[in-house]
């Protein structure tokens, strides 16, 4: 951090004054030194890279982030040792640069209805590339517009007349030396987007592109020199490197969150406004319940996050290190919670991002509040498609139960519910054991929620295949109940491990300020919900009137320690990058320097003035 | 062309689009005459945004100076003038995107508050442009709450003139529009001192910038605020004033006075006023918060109907995304909100029109109800339809977070909607305070005003509903929202009252109970929005299918409002689990229903391409092609980046070297 901080090379304009072209060159720029720099310390471990960069590029991202993040690693994992050889060493020298080309026009998240292809030409031993159609134009991979030379492709391989799905590809597409596109290849840069604006996501167009059959990436399925296919051990293998990314995207909601709550808490200790007792002075806008009530369950949302993005990555590596010894017996499970998480977190981190902004008001509103946008509920898979194929696996979970079989993991809750048919007990007898103030109570209310809202998207789904030949159809009719399911048990793991987070914390002032977060964090959600918590008997109405006061009361016992909370999350303030955000709160000489600097105040009369202004003023 | 898979949405149509749109426009001879100058407007290449996305603030700003400029003489050659009926329609045609919006605003505010003579000396002057005004209230450390202002006026007796300060950083003028490069003279809100005695906020007419060479006067400074999330083509400034002296005569003084030896008068009423602000919230709706949803929801349906992402039946072809129930649950709710607030405009349209009569017969009865339902409307209809547009931008997928496809500036404009006019969690409050002293008078047995009668006629029971189709009658639903509006607003008055009699002080157990005040605001304008739709259905006729279409998108709203909070109708037991998935199941046969129409009910928001201005809604729906052909316009394709040559070629050829 310090290392970067305090290094001049990469100091410069404020990013919010320049323009794309400047801001990319900007990126650029520093990407050229961060990797330069990178080698001169000797940093290669991938979490201090990962720092490292951060600090750099102040959380926004790069030109060479595919590079570093998709084509290198994408390499290691399904190169075969000859091709690492031939293309791993020139990547890590950057005499290569890469991007990651999934993403076409007319297909995302479902990757079979990718078009481009890759069809195989015994007689000279190439694969001939294409984009037949303009949806097939690949579009949006980061890097690709203007930095890259080489990408992997992936296209569905056609070989000995027959389709073998989706692929990878090294692909060429720049001429070293010149870094002019090659023939046949059609490639730059998609335009303007909401945020990003350093990166040049970019789009590819091929036209009869040939590369060797050596450029196919052929670690797990090969294409022999005849055009013999040779299947892989398991073709979810592939698939790796795209849970990798979800879960970091976990872990990216909780800082961003984090980082929003920071700005908008300090804010709100420095703006006065109005009055709460009359002739008193104007208070700060945190003591206001209703300012409270917008940032302190965010502020426990930011917390929680944080904790699931450590156990995602924790489980990942366990379980990756499993599959690289071949059991993959965890993977469904792995691929259904980071699914469900990568969608949950998103959603709403981002929707409270938003929140933090509205809630400094006019001056959130400015660049200079440094609250950006993050596309995270679209990139690396749709949300809601994320949700459906959690509920897929929830729904394979609860048929294995109905069919007499145990679960385990997280869903093992659904074992309960075939318990609760053998022996039909009224629900509304288990109500009353919910304890408000216990976590660990709390848990089980989350639960209970998640186990009916299942078994009720089950029994629908069940009643829709009773009613309709067509199980693809009875399944779209119930996606909205299957994405509320998914939805309740993403929030029920999540508390649970907030609550299971709590025992691990030794020092006993931590444990009460996280043990009020995560009630907050519980109670909130309660309160937010608590239609489904009355529909399904798990609170009465009596409990839910306690849960809401319980919440307001939290958020005055939290209010002492709001800064202070924000404050552990340890901005810096060149990271935030917010005026609004600062670690000394003199928010206003700092927005007035700000905005000295503007682009418009360049000069003291503007152009427009004689160009418009003073011919209109003559002529009326 | 049309794309056949756009083309094939227009034929299933239920209901003619044309008598929708006319029905929209509140006739068809306004929507002769919008497209009348929606096509004069866009036939002038001045008026092109076709390169906005790829500009410069600088660029915006000098675009939207440019066209202000230009359509003076416009409306000069097409003789329509700024208090015409075509006024509103050519701002949509320029999509808001032109300078000298908060000029209009400085004529008004000299309109309003200043004297006759005022208005005879400063009016020409303003309508001939001979000088460009702001209104500068909204200060660096304060908005919403005008009593805060810091900013000074001192009447110097012995000149005759006030003098104006900024006595603190805090207290510099921040945001008001046109004033960071454009005005020559501002309405400045500052606090009156006569005699070192403070008299509250006053307005005064300051000239910031010289007529001649347009240099900043002396002890003025002033600048551009910098970047926003949007707005780009204003220069919204900041301006601070040392000393600056104004002559007496500048003080706006249609209500109160400072006489030549400091005495301060205070005449007539300001109530008159306080309407003129009412008035403004209620204006914004229409332009700045419906339009921009209409367009999101345009965008995005024509899109979702173009969009082929996987299969839902094996071996035919991929789907269309509208066909999955999870896109018609996200776009359908916002197509009919765009509907129900449409037609909740026109409800407070009517009610201003009717209460500004009164006004002007000196009867103010109506002034209270008034302001809280244009308080509470502002903040409850701008916060659902920017929710809206961002649902409309997330449901896009990728494309969507391009700028290309229109989405992102149309959000982040409307954002600002939640803000400007007055923040919406205070609007709520005061609205809420005008509901809890209704409930208070109405359990005393006074009257209430026509609003809120229903609280004074407590009914006791439950849902009647039987089965789902009942969810489908309009006297089921609205009396399960009024149901709850009234519940939520007596528990807390309830709430309030309780913690006063145990001690309390009021203005604590007001903050302990602002919370749920709000939710009580939100519902009583949620309970009157789905009333007013149901209401205003049952008076169409029948003929074309509107009232159909109609029912539905009524029938959708009032559902998806209540699934959307089941909590607060399950709460007390009114509607009761099973209800509930009644409801759930109403609601989701609703959204299939409403799908065979959506691309007719967004057509008939009669938007034009270059209107809409995005490369995925556009009429004839080629998508693809238009992505394309745009992206390659973009300045980072035309211009050769300088960031090869300087730093990527060092870093390919040269690293092996420095390692």
């Amino acid at each position: 951090e310090a290392l970067v901080i305090n290094d001049p090379d990469f100091q410069h304009e404020d990013l919010n004054f320049l323009s794309r072209s400047q801001r990319y060159e900007q990126a650029i720029r520093k990407s050229s030194l961060m990797v330069m720099k990178l080698r001169e310390y000797g940093i290669a471990d991938p979490e201090e890279i990962y720092w490292f960069k951060s600090f750099v590029h102040r959380g926004r991202p790069e030109p060479l982030d595919l590079h570093l993040g998709m084509f290198l690693p994408t390499l290691l994992t399904q190169a075969t040792p000859e091709q690492q050889d031939r293309f791993f060493m020139p990547a890590w020298n950057l005499e290569i640069i890469g991007t990651y080309a999934q993403t076409e026009m007319g297909h995302g998240t479902h990757l079979r209805g990718l078009e481009t292809t890759a069809t195989y030409d015994p007689a000279t031993q190439e694969f001939i590339l294409n984009s037949p159609t303009v949806t097939s134009i690949k579009w949006w991979p980061g890097g690709l517009g203007k930095t890259s030379n080489h990408a992997i492709v992936l296209a569905q391989l056609y070989t000995q007349g027959q389709c073998k799905g989706l692929h990878a590809f090294i692909v060429p597409i720049r001429q070293l030396g010149t870094h002019e596109p090659l023939p046949g290849i059609t490639v730059g840069d998609i335009g303007p987007k909401f945020g990003y604006d350093e990166m040049d996501n970019g789009y590819l167009k091929m036209d009869n592109f040939r590369i060797p059959r050596e450029n196919m990436l052929m670690k797990y399925a090969q294409v022999e020199p005849d055009g013999t296919y040779v299947k892989p051990l398991s073709d979810k293998l592939t698939y790796g490197t795209m849970v990798f990314i979800r879960s970091l995207i976990v872990g990216d909601s909780a800082r961003s969150l984090s980082r929003a709550c920071t700005i908008a808490i300090r804010y709100s200790a420095v703006r006065h406004q109005s009055e709460l007792k009359p002739g008193e002075p104007e208070p700060q806008i945190l003591d206001y319940q209703t300012q409270q009530y917008k940032l302190f369950p965010l502020l426990a949302t930011a917390y929680a996050f944080h904790f699931v993005g450590a156990y995602i990555k924790d489980t990942y590596h366990r379980i990756s290190g499993d599959i690289n010894e071949g059991d993959l017996s965890e993977l469904p499970e792995l691929h259904a919670l980071t699914a469900g998480l990568k969608a949950f977190t998103s959603w709403t981190a981002n929707a409270g991002i938003e929140e933090c902004r509205m809630a400094c008001g006019g001056h959130g509103y400015s660049r200079c509040s440094g609250n950006t946008f993050t596309p995270s509920c679209t990139y690396e898979g749709e949300n809601t498609v994320m949700m459906l194929q959690t509920a897929r696996f929830l729904i394979k979970s609860y048929t294995q139960v109905s069919s007499g079989q145990q679960v385990t993991g997280m869903v093992s809750y659904l074992n309960d519910l075939s318990r609760q048919r053998i022996q039909p007990q009224h629900v509304a007898a288990r109500s009353v054991t919910v304890r408000i103030n216990d976590p660990v109570s709390l848990v089980e209310a989350y639960k209970a929620r998640a186990a009916r809202l299942v078994e009720a998207a089950a029994k629908n789904l069940q009643t829709e295949l009773n009613h309709r030949k067509s199980k693809d159809d009875a399944w779209n009719r119930t996606s909205v109940d299957l994405v509320r399911a998914s939805e309740a048990h993403c929030h029920y793991v999540i508390v649970k491990l907030f609550t299971a987070k709590l025992s691990e914390i030794s020092n006993a002032a931590v444990r009460a300020v996280m043990t009020d977060l995560c009630l907050l964090y519980a109670l909130y959600g309660i309160s937010k919900n608590a239609g489904d918590f009355l529909q399904a008997s798990i609170l009465t109405d009596a409990q839910i009137t306690q849960v809401n006061q319980r919440v307001k009361e939290l958020l005055a016992i939290i209010r002492p320690n709001a800064v202070a909370l924000v404050d552990s999350f340890d901005f810096h303030d060149v990271h935030l990058g917010s005026v609004l955000g600062r670690y000394d709160g003199n928010v206003y000489e700092n927005m007035f320097e700000w905005a000295k600097k503007s682009p418009l105040n360049k000069t003291q009369v503007h152009e427009s003035f004689h160009k418009h202004l003073k011919p209109m003023q003559a002529k009326l | 062309s049309v794309n056949p898979d756009l083309a094939s949405e227009r034929q299933t149509a239920s209901f003619s689009v044309e008598k929708l749109t006319a029905w929209l426009d509140g006739g068809a001879e306004h929507t002769r005459m919008r497209r009348a100058v929606v096509e004069a407007i866009e036939r002038d290449p001045v008026f092109s945004r076709e390169n906005q996305y790829f500009q410069s603030q600088n660029e915006r700003y000098e675009a939207a100076v440019r066209k202000a400029v230009h359509l003076q003489k416009k409306m000069h050659e097409m003789g329509w003038n700024e208090n015409g009926p075509e006024f509103k329609y050519i701002y949509r045609a320029v999509s808001g995107d032109i300078a000298f919006l908060l000029h209009r605003v400085f004529m008004r505010s000299i309109s309003v508050l200043g004297s006759d003579k005022q208005i005879a000396k400063w009016m020409p002057l303003a309508t001939q442009y001979q000088l460009i005004g702001s209104y500068a209230q909204t200060e660096l450390g304060h908005g919403t709450y005008l009593q805060g202002l810091e900013t000074t006026a001192v009447f110097d007796i012995t000149t005759q003139e006030f003098i104006l300060n900024t006595p603190k950083i805090s207290a510099m003028k921040w945001w008001p529009g046109d004033m960071g490069r454009s005005a020559t003279h501002t309405v400045v809100f500052a606090q009156l001192y006569v005699h070192e005695k403070c008299y509250g906020v006053h307005p005064f007419i300051v000239q910031i910038r010289s007529l001649q060479d347009h240099s900043l006067c002396p002890g003025i400074t002033a600048g551009d605020i910098g970047p926003k999330m949007n707005f780009e083509h204003i220069d919204n400034g900041y301006l601070m004033l040392q000393n600056v002296r104004v002559p007496r005569e500048n003080m706006l003084n249609k209500f109160c006075e400072v006489q030549p030896d400091g005495t301060y008068v205070r005449w007539g009423s300001q109530k008159i006023n306080y309407f003129t602000m009412t008035t403004v919230r209620i204006s914004l709706i229409s332009d700045e918060v419906l339009i921009p949803l209409m367009k999101a929801c345009t965008i995005a349906i024509r899109y979702s109907a173009v969009r082929r992402q996987s299969k839902l039946k094996p071996g035919e072809q991929e789907a269309k995304i509208l066909d999955y129930q999870t896109q018609q649950e996200k776009l359908l709710p916002q197509l009919a909100a765009a509907y129900a607030f449409h037609l909740t405009n026109d409800y407070l349209q009517e009610l201003f029109k009717k209460g500004y009569s009164e006004i002007q017969k000196n009867n103010f009865d109506r002034l209270p109800e008034l302001h809280a339902l244009s308080s509470g409307f502002k903040a409850t209809i701008t916060q659902y339809c920017t929710a809206a547009v961002e649902i409309c931008l997330r449901a896009c997928g990728g494309h969507g977070y391009s700028l290309l496809s229109g989405l992102p500036s149309l959000y982040t404009k409307i954002l600002a909607s939640c803000i400007y006019e007055g923040e919406n969690t205070i609007l709520l409050l005061q609205t809420a305070r005008f509901l809890i002293k209704c409930f208070m008078a109405a359990s005393a047995g006074q009257p209430v005003p026509p609003s809120v009668t229903y609280l004074a006629a407590v009914k006791p029971g439950k849902c009647p509903a039987k089965n789902k189709l009942d969810f489908l009658s309009p006297d089921i639903y609205t009396e399960a929202y009024q149901h709850m509006a009234f519940r939520l607003i007596s528990s807390t008055a309830a709430k309030l009252q309780d913690l006063i009699q145990s001690g309390v002080k009021k203005h604590d157990a007001w903050n302990q109970c602002t919370v749920q005040l709000v939710q009580a605001a939100k519902a009583h304008c949620h309970y009157i929005t789905v009333k007013n739709f149901a209401e205003t259905v049952e008076k169409l006729e029948t003929k074309a299918g509107i009232q159909k279409i109609m029912k539905h998108l009524c029938d959708l709203f009032a559902l998806h409002g209540i699934f959307s909070n089941t909590g607060v109708f399950l709460h007390d037991g009114y509607i009761s689990g099973a209800q509930m998935d009644m409801v759930t199941a109403s609601y989701l046969d609703l959204l299939a229903v409403i799908r065979k129409d959506a691309v007719p009910l967004v057509d008939a928001f009669d938007f034009t391409d270059k209107n809409l201005n995005s490369a995925l809604g556009s009429y004839d729906g080629q998508v693809y092609q238009r992505l394309y052909e745009w992206a390659q316009k973009s300045p980072t394709n035309k211009q050769m980046s300088p960031a090869y040559e300087r730093y990527l070629k060092p870093l390919l050829h040269n690293t092996l070297s420095k390692l």
